[in-house]
């Protein structure tokens, strides 16, 4: 499996991590050695092996559905970039 | 006292409490050290103030008669973990100026023990590294040069700063994370101790993540010992992480008692890789003999999956950064780009995420959002995920078999030199980690300790490998081993 740069764009895309034109045929070139080297993996007999999701067995907790923590809207928003009458700014989304 | 900064914390402890030093004056030792030090590149913060208003509090405390074994003692704090009202920004542009409006459950600990920050240490951005060289702060610099040559070394990563730090003795001690070895292979290099405990033993509350499922902090300190009182220090049981564990955190330092007669040690013959340097190779040699000299019976094993461990991580630690960093938007804090007219908001995150993020981790994030793209996820993630259960089970069958310890060279190589790797191709960084993220992949504890020096004068460092939980069992081994190897080299002072 090789990566070309149109599918290098979509993945920047996807990550939304600008990437301009020219620089796209370098990260694919990238993008191939690094999955080159995962692609040993494909080399292992998994047939019937589960995939981990714990790496420690361990029952995820519960607690009781409460509010536990609240009120703090200046603290939440003290490292805003843009913060205007209490809400985070952002550019225009609906037009 | 002469050298309060050379202090070790089990030192420092006991002439704080007979009132042969004060933490003012530990503290004021290492602050000076570090007004010095600024060509290690090692604290990024400092934090000469609070430092101060925090030993005075640990005097306070020692002189009531109520100290904790880190009552007093002068600390380095890495840059990942949340620290109130102090800048925490993962040595990334993205959190630039961010200044946490709480504190990690792993510093709260510790400032509730008495112990005293004096900045933030340098590391590798968002701990995506193994040799510090992608921090925004610019590189850390080894404390140790090769002899008769004057360049500079990296320190390892991505715990780097926290290593030289250590080595150069500009504190007693300092917090460190591991994800693929961001703990052992740093400690490695600098020819110090550094313990990763066993997955759910410490709180990841509050340190900025890299990989959920690998994360995990310990200490970085001077010596087997200081590891057993600081670790203590730092688990135990936190609500805010889910998947921190419900256990009684032992006295590790009781558990210090040198004997390891009939302990079953373990040798890896995977872990022999084929190019491995000739003094890796002694190294490892010598601490087997020394291992066997102290009563412990050595037994030859097999871990099949070891070479799919690498590949194994890189699919998975990519796929959690991906996730984990997608938080940084430019919205609720650090660093958003400034606008073009007419630019909306899929202009502001990816302006955003193109300025603040660096090369690597640009890379990570986009190697991880392919690897979960549909399509490919059943191909690269499910089976990364099948391969780590693999690699797990191999470690569960030889612990089954009755070993209590796997030793290993904790690196493949020592120190190597800045800018020597930026040419070759990210693969060969990757391998630095080669025989330290197995131990994260299967959750497990893993020490590294400096037991020798190569021609050059480098430090060496070997690694064992626990039972998962047993990290009193696997410290008390590293004793052993610490104490056969005798190892007691510094850096000559030329920064």
């Amino acid at each position: 499996m090789s990566i070309d740069k149109d599918t290098a764009a979509k993945v920047a895309k996807l990550a939304r991590i600008r990437v301009e034109a020219g620089e796209l045929p370098a990260l694919a070139a990238e993008f191939n050695a690094v999955l080159g080297f995962i692609e040993q993996l494909s080399e292992v007999d998994v047939e019937g092996v589960e995939p981990m999701v714990s790496v420690t067995p361990m029952r995820l907790k519960r607690r009781v559905d409460a509010v536990t923590d609240g009120g703090q809207q200046a603290a939440v928003l003290a490292n805003a970039p843009d913060a205007r009458e209490g809400f985070f700014a952002v550019p225009k989304v609906v037009e | 006292m002469a050298d309060l900064n050379k202090l070790t914390i089990a030192a420092a402890r006991d002439a704080l409490r007979k009132g042969d030093v004060t933490s003012a004056e530990l503290t004021e030792a290492c602050l000076t050290e570090i007004e010095g030090a600024g060509a290690l590149g090692a604290f990024v913060h400092h934090t000469p103030e609070a430092a101060r208003a925090q030993a005075e509090a640990a005097d306070k405390r020692i002189k009531a008669g109520d100290a904790p074994d880190m009552c007093g003692i002068p600390l380095g704090i890495k840059d990942l973990f949340c620290t109130k009202g102090v800048p925490s920004q993962a040595a990334s542009n993205i959190l630039k100026g961010f200044k946490p409006e709480y504190e990690s459950t792993v510093t709260s600990q510790l400032f509730d023990a008495g112990a005293v920050m004096l900045g933030k240490l340098n590391m590798d951005e968002f701990a995506m590294g193994s040799s510090n060289e992608t921090s925004a702060y610019g590189n850390a610099v080894n404390p140790w040069r090769r002899a008769g040559d004057a360049a500079a070394l990296t320190p390892g990563g991505s715990s780097g700063g926290s290593a030289s730090a250590v080595a150069a003795d500009l504190c007693l001690a300092a917090t460190g994370t591991d994800t693929g070895g961001s703990i052992r292979q740093p400690a490695a290099f600098t020819g110090i101790t550094g313990i990763k405990p066993t997955y759910g033993r410490v709180s990841r509350w509050g340190i900025i993540a890299f990989a959920s499922s690998l994360d995990q902090a310990g200490p970085m300190t001077k010596d087997v010992r200081d590891a057993a009182i600081m670790l203590e220090a730092m688990c135990g049981h936190d609500p805010k992480d889910s998947t921190s564990a419900e256990l009684a955190v032992p006295n590790f330092e009781a558990m210090l008692t040198g004997d390891i007669r009939g302990k079953k040690i373990g040798i890896p013959r995977e872990y022999r890789m084929d190019g491995m340097p000739e003094e890796i190779e002694t190294l490892w040699a010598e601490g087997t003999e020394m291992l066997k000299a102290a009563g412990a019976e050595i037994v030859d094993i097999s871990l099949p999956h070891t070479k799919y461990a690498l590949p194994t991580y890189y699919v998975i630690a990519p796929a959690e950064a991906s996730s984990n960093l997608a938080r940084y938007d430019g919205v609720r804090y650090g660093h958003r780009a400034s606008l073009a007219a007419g630019d909306g908001i899929t202009e502001m995150y990816e302006k955003t995420r193109a300025e603040g993020f660096g090369h690597e981790v640009q890379r990570r994030v986009m190697v991880g959002t392919y690897v979960l793209s549909a399509g490919f996820y059943d191909a690269y993630y499910n089976r990364a995920r099948k391969v780590r259960t693999l690699i797990k089970r191999d470690f569960e069958e030889v612990f089954a078999q009755g070993i209590d310890a796997i030793l290993t060279p904790a690196t493949p190589s020592a120190a190597f030199g800045l800018g020597e790797m930026s040419e070759a191709d990210p693969i060969a960084m990757y391998l630095n980690d080669v025989f330290t993220v197995t131990v994260n992949l299967a959750g497990l504890p893993g020490i590294a300790l400096p037991t020798g020096t190569n021609a050059q004068g480098l430090p060496l460092g070997l690694q064992l490998i626990g039972r998962p939980w047993e990290e009193g069992d696997l410290l008390n081994t590293a004793y052993a081993l610490e104490q056969a190897a005798g190892f007691v080299a510094k850096p000559q002072k030329w920064w």
